[in-house]
């Protein structure tokens, strides 16, 4: 079975936006549309994003290191927010996994948001009904695209790369082979919900070197600064033969 | 999680209806062991009608809580896994056989269709009553695991949520017909009286132990596991917005600890001590009228009660909105 999903690479997202912006733009005029807006040019403007790029620091200042946290509906494997649903508006697509809402059968009861832990599903004041995280399906399985760009359009604006898009349960798909070997997590897995995006955390490229390996002992081509001889005179290496 | 007023005012008001009519047939009940004296079958058909309107003005106030109220009957289609859909079934049902029993008091048809072992005559009241008393009950189950099975939200994933609907429900409902028969001038207040007063002293006990244990417990999450960045100080800087969003508005309810500690003592106060007071007084003066008060206060305790169930219940995703910048 397929289980398509986004990787998010926190190594790499410098909080720019781009995915939040695009995300809005492809899907208020799209399928899942329109994302209103209430106030969207007063004082106290809000409205419906199926995405939100949140920040957080870790440490204390000067000591901190910031994230810039990308967060949308991770379309878990065993969704709480689709068995609560009274009306069947919400499901999860058998074919590829994705977890969507039919606008024409929600009654805007908002249980499936209470039941997500993590807060991704949000409530269209103007339509009245829950709106969500489409996976932009519209694209994702829209033939008449080159395969290039049958990717969600969050993946395609990313300029850092930071999320990565494919079938989780495909052992050799770009997504699968970046959680098995750079540390893919899920968020709040406690709960057994099974997310379906996995994040990549910040990871720190060191190498062990100690001081006296950064000057070469033996230096035949007289390319650095003379070692100092050792007092006990010259030692073998240092004999020219 | 942000009260509802909508949802405040269903739970109450169907809580009180179911009760009510629970009394009604625990007193038919109590007549034919004629260990209370037979009422009037005007009496039960007047008590079935206030219970009716009661949860049918519940009925009412849910629509208030949708955003499509014309499509709520396709929230009946998902009775397999969701208990919210589950009560939208229950809910009819109830109140059909409770109209239905009401209709045959109403009418007279209390003829016994047979007797069994001679001394219990079975009528169609009897019968539709007791399918009313499961469905009654049923509803109860059905309100309270709407709440009592979302398992993120540690202060109601809980059964005393369930007994706190039930026993709240039961008392306000027997309070009711306490003042119903109060004012119908009948001898069965100190019975309701005395049964509320026992639903109540439960009620008392469920929801203190609820209370204590949402004191005591702690968020299964944390922000470390929510991002997933194990760092002992990790603190929000952004949301990813400035203006307030669903998230913002739909589970947190906004109100300082001095007002919902108001509040707490408020319902405790209005809910348990001064309604069995009040009816101990009536039971000592005779008063037609302290039950009738008796019930009004539990009743507005039991909004205040419910409102602040809305705010004990912490949600996990309040953990990605902590800080605004
Ligand atoms: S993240 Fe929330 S809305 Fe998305 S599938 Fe999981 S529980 Fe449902
Ligand atoms: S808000 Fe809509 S999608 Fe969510 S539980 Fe209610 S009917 Fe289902």
């Amino acid at each position: 079975m397929t289980q398509l999903a986004l990787v998010i690479d926190l190594n790499v997202c410098v909080g720019c936006h781009a995915c939040v912006t695009s995300c809005k733009e492809w899907n208020t005029s799209g399928w899942a549309g329109p994302l209103t807006d209430q106030r969207p040019y007063d004082a106290d403007p809000t409205g419906v994003f199926f995405n939100r790029v949140q920040t957080y620091e870790a440490g204390v200042f000067p000591n901190t290191e910031t994230y810039h946290f990308p967060k949308s509906c991770l379309h878990c494997e065993d969704p709480p927010c689709v068995p609560v649903c009274p009306t069947g508006a919400s499901y999860k697509r058998e074919d590829n996994g994705v977890v969507l809402v039919d606008y024409d059968k929600c009654i805007g009861c908002k249980y499936c948001s209470w039941a997500c832990p993590y807060g991704v599903r949000e409530f269209d004041e103007q339509q009245k009904v829950m709106k969500k995280c489409t996976l932009c399906i519209d694209r994702i399985t829209d033939m008449s695209l080159p395969e290039s760009e049958r990717k969600p359009a969050c993946v395609l604006a990313c300029p850092t790369r930071a999320r990565i898009y494919g079938d989780i349960h495909d052992p050799d798909s770009d997504v699968s082979v970046a959680i098995r070997e750079q540390g893919g997590y899920p968020l709040q897995p406690e709960w057994g919900t099974k997310p379906s995006n996995h994040y990549l955390p910040r990871r720190k490229t060191r190498i062990q070197i100690h001081e006296d390996e950064l000057v070469r002992v033996d230096n035949p081509l007289k390319k650095e600064a003379l070692p100092t001889l050792p007092e006990a005179g010259e030692t073998l290496d240092d004999v020219a033969w | 999680m942000h009260p509802a007023f909508s949802v405040i005012f269903l739970t109450t008001l169907i809580g009180v209806g179911q009760g009510l009519f629970l009394a009604l047939y625990t007193g038919q009940l109590y007549a034919l062991a004629n260990l209370l004296p037979a009422q009037s079958s005007n009496f039960y058909a007047v008590g079935s009608m206030v219970s009716l309107v009661l949860l049918f003005a519940g009925l009412i106030a849910s629509f208030f809580h949708l955003g499509h109220p014309e499509r709520a009957w396709r929230a009946a289609t998902q009775w397999r896994t969701s208990w919210l859909s589950r009560e939208v079934l229950a809910l009819p049902a109830a109140m059909g056989l409770i109209f239905l029993y009401g209709t045959v008091h109403f009418f007279d048809l209390t003829k016994p269709l047979f007797v069994i072992s001679g001394t219990l005559p079975v009528d169609f009241s009897l019968i539709i009553g007791g399918l009313g008393t499961l469905a009654v009950f049923g509803l109860f189950l059905c309100t309270a695991m709407i709440y009592a099975s979302l398992r993120f939200i540690k202060a109601w994933y809980s059964p005393l949520t369930v007994a706190n609907f039930l026993f709240l429900g039961i008392g306000s409902g027997f309070m009711l017909a306490a003042a119903f028969s109060a004012y119908q001038g009948t001898s069965l207040v100190s019975f309701y009286g005395t049964w509320a007063v026992i639903a109540t002293l439960f009620g008392l006990l469920t929801r203190v132990a609820t209370l204590y244990r949402n004191s005591q417990f702690r968020c299964k999450v944390d922000l470390k596991s929510a991002v997933g960045v194990h760092h002992s100080q990790l603190e929000q800087k952004a949301q990813g917005f400035m203006g307030g969003s669903f998230n913002t508005r739909e589970f947190f309810h906004g109100r300082s600890q001095g007002l919902l500690n108001l509040i707490r003592y408020a319902f405790l106060l209005m809910v348990f001590v001064v309604p069995v007071i009040l009816i101990l007084l009536a039971y000592a003066l005779e008063s037609e009228t302290l039950p009738l008060l008796a019930f009004g206060i539990q009743y507005l305790g039991l909004i205040l009660e419910r409102y602040h169930f809305f705010t004990e219940a912490q949600h996990p995703q309040n953990l990605y909105y902590q800080s605004m910048a």
